[in-house]
């Protein structure tokens, strides 16, 4: 295997509070053996890369930083290999700079069973491009009755269970769920939304909703569960993540939740900040999502617990979907956004902007995640496996669907020009993505 | 003169000017349903293609005698009998029917949208006969002559939408077009008829019906869907009509001279009462044939040929 030196990037890592240009990262082995300055200078490396035996990649103007993680994603497989597979799933990640993505356990079968944890992980050794760390169902066939067996999920190689696409409406399950999570280790997400309060529902409920005659998804029916599971968790003791947080009210819940020192962390997706409810008026299926698109005011809640650190972790909720899933009229339209490739890009705003600093920004998309989960990662400690992502802040990229590696060709996104773009992504010392020189 | 627009999608997209043409259009329209030979040769040669995705009789019989009176060749295509039954995209079978060269494609479909993504794909005419709850432009452009040949004008009327304004695009559509025109508009029904926000689009809401009735000159009924009784909107028909039907006693708090309006098809004893339906007030009827006359009007505006005159 390759040893590599990462010579003269800006490097930062939250997890040791470093933010330092230029600094020299050695990768032996796999692993991260040295980082310092000017290692490129020593006579024993310079000779190593004159013998071949070590590989030199200048990051000059470039951010070198832990390898990022996106906890919520969806891959489909088994059974819904035409919308995104392991491999084209765990493609799209290392282009879009992830080094390990968890996925949802909404498949065909559903993944509430060791041989289905089982599948995605050979499936995901086989390719090799990301780690894969599957998130069981809390009930079997994510019905809402029955638990999950946790414990051989767990053994299986699951990192965490969730409801997520079908709530847990029956709060004794959940307290259940939860309890029973703890004696294994397992994380548990929950996926707030009453489903009776959303019943029918196909966009936020607002204006435009009214304007457009379609049914809404009420912000209270995310609120109402978000205020559950919080109260659960203080009642158990037991900690709790919330997926895709998308209203002002849940916000100011998890706020109020973390002052009153409950063990409660929350996630939102890029598109919840990005943009609003009233983009939907040329009924765009691209634009459909669950938690559906919401208000101004909401958006500017995220940002503001962005920034204050109420929302711990920046996911993409990664949903690729077939043309016939969204070639279809709105109301019939899958809910979805194919994220992996866009979500650095989209998230680096926020620093353009001024909401979070690179630092901050690259905590809550990997260091947060990665400790979510317990699962390792999230750091550039010496000893730890080289799960590397190189960034170039200043290369400027337009979106184009048709050219993600994921098969989800279904962002609204397409045609945006963005600002920063991973352009090397390693995991445990391998190169799963390289452009760095190339001109896109 | 002709609109300078491929479709007609919705109100909203409408200027005031742009409505004063095809309500001017339409007067002179409807003389031609009086004649003994209700026939012109204005779209000799064109083809329109109804395709109806929910049950209608009203809309689709207008559309299809609009069509026949201006010598159009018409398709008739429902749900029963093509291949959506077999499972067919929507965009396949706009496609297809794209592929044969109609003119025009009325498009009624219970799912908000789907003549704007038709409108986008294909390159005929879409004229939206209805789309979920979102627009029905046809009806509230036939109400709008309704009431500007009744009342003379529609500028500084006040007008009362009164039923489930949640569910019903003839509402979303009206209040759209009167808005434009200048007239004050109320909405009214139980707080579970009124959608979020409703005021922002430029009307007053009330949750008991009398407010709204008080001085109207126009009293627009809405259909109660029956069928959504089981979504509990409502708890029974019979406390429906006890609180919020139009009857001989509420209509008293009206303007004299009131008229009263329903898009059909009426539920009698539910949302109005049979007397008021047929008395004096009432101009439902007048409504249906006013809306051969406004379809008339829109057909020739999107597709009548250069040079094509007005029937003399």
């Amino acid at each position: 295997m390759t040893n590599y030196l990462l010579r003269g990037g800006r490097v930062i890592d939250p997890s040791q509070n470093l933010d330092i240009t230029p600094l020299d990262v050695l990768v032996e082995k796999g692993v991260i053996s040295l980082i310092d300055q000017g290692i490129y200078r020593r006579a024993t490396i310079r000779r190593r890369i004159k013998s071949g035996e070590l590989e030199e990649i200048n990051l000059r103007e470039l951010v070198l930083c832990p390898g990022l993680i996106d906890m919520h994603t969806h891959l489909r497989e088994p059974g819904y290999e035409y919308k995104e597979t392991i491999g084209t799933g765990s493609k799209a990640a290392a282009a879009g700079g992830f080094t390990a993505v968890a996925c949802m356990p909404n498949t065909n079968p559903i993944n509430d069973n060791r041989a289905v944890t089982e599948f995605i992980l050979r499936k995901a050794k086989s390719c090799g491009l990301s780690r894969i760390y599957p998130i069981a169902a809390i009930t079997k066939g994510s019905l809402g009755e029955s638990l999950s067996e946790f414990g051989d999920l767990k053994d299986a190689g699951a990192v965490a269970v969730s409801d997520d696409g079908r709530p847990v409406m029956n709060s004794a399950i959940m307290r259940l769920a939860m309890e029973y999570a703890s004696s294994f280790g397992l994380s548990v997400i929950s996926h707030c939304e009453d489903l009776n309060l959303s019943a029918g529902g196909l966009m936020n409920e607002g204006f435009t909703a009214t304007e457009l005659g379609f049914p809404g998804i009420p912000s209270v029916a995310e609120e109402i569960m978000v205020a559950r599971e919080i109260l659960l968790s203080q009642y158990t003791g037991v900690p709790i993540h919330l997926a895709h947080i998308s209203t002002r009210g849940a916000v100011n819940l998890v706020r109020e939740g973390k002052k009153r020192g409950i063990k409660v962390t929350a996630e939102t997706a890029p598109h919840y900040f990005t943009l609003t409810e009233e983009n939907l008026k040329e009924f765009d299926t691209n634009l459909k999502t669950n938690p559906p698109l919401r208000g101004r005011e909401d958006l500017l809640a995220i940002k503001e617990a962005l920034k204050d650190g109420t929302i711990d972790v920046i996911a993409s909720d990664h949903a690729p979907h077939g043309r016939t899933d969204k070639e279809v009229e709105f109301t019939f339209a899958a809910s979805g956004i194919s994220g992996l490739e866009t979500s650095l890009g989209l998230s680096l705003i926020l620093v353009e902007e001024g909401i979070l600093t690179l630092s901050q920004l690259i905590e809550k998309m990997s260091l947060a995640p990665a400790r979510i989960l317990g699962v390792p990662g999230g750091s550039l400690a010496i000893g730890s496996p080289a799960d590397i992502t190189i960034i170039d802040l200043k290369k400027k990229w337009q979106v184009d669907p048709l050219k993600f590696y994921s098969r989800g060709k279904n962002s609204p996104f397409a045609g945006y020009i963005l600002k920063g773009k991973a352009v090397l992504t390693m995991v445990a010392g391998t190169i799963t993505y390289n452009e760095i020189g190339k001109t896109t | 003169m002709k609109l300078n627009r491929k479709d007609i999608l919705g109100i909203r997209d409408l200027t005031p000017e742009e409505i004063n043409l095809i309500l001017d259009t339409a007067d002179s329209f409807l003389e031609v349903s009086t004649r003994p030979i209700k026939k012109v040769p204005t779209l000799r040669g064109k083809t329109v293609i109804n395709l109806f995705y929910e049950p209608s009789t009203r809309t689709r019989t207008s559309f299809e005698i609009a069509a026949k009176r201006l010598s159009a060749d018409t398709i008739n295509i429902s749900t029963s009998t093509s291949s959506v039954v077999k499972g067919e995209t929507l965009i396949d079978t706009a496609r297809n029917l794209e592929a044969m060269n109609p003119d025009v494609v009325v498009l009624r479909h219970s799912a908000a949208g789907a003549p704007h993504m038709l409108a986008k794909l294909i390159k005929p005419s879409i004229i939206n006969a209805g789309d979920g709850a979102h627009e029905h432009p046809t009806q509230a452009l036939l109400d709008m002559l309704t009431i500007r040949t009744k009342k003379g004008k529609i500028k500084g009327l006040k007008v009362a939408i009164i039923g489930d304004i949640a569910h019903s695009r003839v509402a979303r559509s009206n209040i759209y077009g009167l808005t434009k025109m200048g007239a004050e508009v109320v909405v009214a029904g139980p707080a579970t008829m009124i959608p979020r926000d409703i005021e922002k689009m430029g009307v007053k809401a009330f949750t008991r019906i009398e407010k709204a009735l008080s001085g109207a000159d126009i009293i627009m009924m809405l259909r109660i869907q029956t069928e959504r009784e089981k979504l509990s909107i409502f708890p029974s028909l019979r406390e429906y009509a006890t609180y919020f039907s139009l009857n001989r006693e509420n209509i008293k708090l009206a303007k004299e001279d009131v008229l009263v309006m329903h898009p059909g098809p009426v539920n009698r004893g539910v949302e109005i009462s049979p007397d008021v339906a047929d008395g004096p007030y009432s101009v439902i009827l007048d409504q249906v044939t006013f809306g051969v006359a406004v379809r008339m009007a829109l057909l020739y505006l999107l597709v009548g040929g250069v040079g094509d005159e007005l029937p003399a």
